[in-house]
């Protein structure tokens, strides 16, 4: 269970993250062995499902763009990417990545030297934007004892 | 995880060549279809029967297979298709070693007789110009087609499952790269 929720944690982290900021990122990192596609990078339509008040009937919300991709490392590992949009680069980039962290070996360093920096920025500018949206915040009950 | 290998290099191109290539083998009964587009197939499937596979099954296809939990994976993997313990649940059935008894298959109903089984069979060896004698749809006069590596009974089987036309199972049969098909109406006289 605690790999299921730190994999899936890793798994988010690269999906936000866009094919430069990851590139960038690995290029510092310890270089990793040649891999082969199992899979794409395919581009296809994922039915996204919602509930009403979270807890309603479920109902289709909409269609999203979605691009896959499965890689095995030529040691062993297989990583599996599914990532927003169009971007085949990011797929694959983070595909890799989930089967080095499967590694052992590797887990530690790709952590600190990929996942860790990546995820300090998603944080900041998740904070940032919050700021900016919290400044413009309506009170309605000061509204109420302005007039 | 760790043994998964890439099924078609190009999947939809390559699929639609093998879906080309099954439409020919079934038309043409004992003649012998190739397509260059082979999958990195795990052992002990054979590259055409491997790519026949990867072609047919889908998530709505009930595939039974021998080919042990590393090929059992592999097409998981690549078809997403469901897998029964039982043979006559299956709409795909792969035998890689013991042939299946024909009579146990799914062989449709007399209202849908298409929604019988398909059977794909790997034997040792396929050669067209000499062997059986194969008559019915078709085939103009006759076709001749030596197939190596049959259980003993597979002619009164053969037999038998024509004789339940319109249901009855169609089968594939793959050696290497190499595929023909005999469907349910084609008959078969003369000893392999």
């Amino acid at each position: 269970m605690m790999m299921q929720a730190a994999r899936r944690r890793w798994m988010g982290v690269l999906a936000r993250a866009d094919a430069d900021a990851i590139a960038a990122r690995l290029a510092e990192a310890p270089a990793l062995p040649r891999h082969v596609r199992l899979r794409g990078p395919e581009t296809g339509l994922v039915m996204t499902r919602g509930r009403q008040g979270g807890d309603g009937a479920p109902f289709n919300l909409g269609e999203m763009t979605v691009t896959r991709c499965s890689v095995r490392l030529a040691d062993g590992p297989v990583g599996h990417a599914y990532v927003a949009g169009r971007d085949a680069r990011q797929a694959e980039l983070a595909a890799v990545i989930d089967a080095a962290l499967q590694d052992p070996a590797r887990h530690k360093a790709l952590l600190a030297v990929v996942i860790e920096p990546l995820a300090e920025a998603q944080a900041a500018r998740a904070a940032r934007e919050a700021a900016k949206a919290a400044a413009t915040r309506v009170e309605f009950f000061t509204m109420a004892t302005m007039r | 995880m760790s043994g998964l290998t890439p099924g078609f290099a190009d999947p939809v191109p390559d699929a639609q060549a093998w879906f080309r290539a099954l439409l020919e083998a079934m038309a043409r009964p004992g003649r012998i279809q190739r397509v260059a587009a082979l999958p990195q197939a795990p052992a002990p499937l054979a590259p055409a029967a491997a790519a026949v596979l990867l072609t047919l099954a889908d998530a709505e296809t009930p595939v039974w297979m021998d080919a042990g939990p590393g090929a059992e994976e592999w097409l998981r993997f690549h078809a997403g298709c469901p897998l029964v313990a039982e043979p006559g649940a299956a709409g795909f059935l792969l035998a890689a070693g013991a042939m299946p008894e024909l009579a146990a298959l799914d062989a449709g109903t007399e209202e849908e007789p298409h929604r019988s089984a398909t059977l794909i069979l790997q034997v040792a060896g396929l050669e067209t110009g000499r062997g059986w004698r194969l008559t019915g749809p078709g085939i103009g006069t006759e076709h001749r087609l030596s197939v190596e590596g049959l259980p003993g009974g597979f002619l009164a089987a053969w037999a038998a499952n024509g004789r339940r036309f319109p249901r009855g199972i169609d089968l594939v049969l793959c050696a290497g790269d190499r595929l023909a098909a005999l469907p349910r109406t084609t008959r078969i006289e003369g000893a392999g």
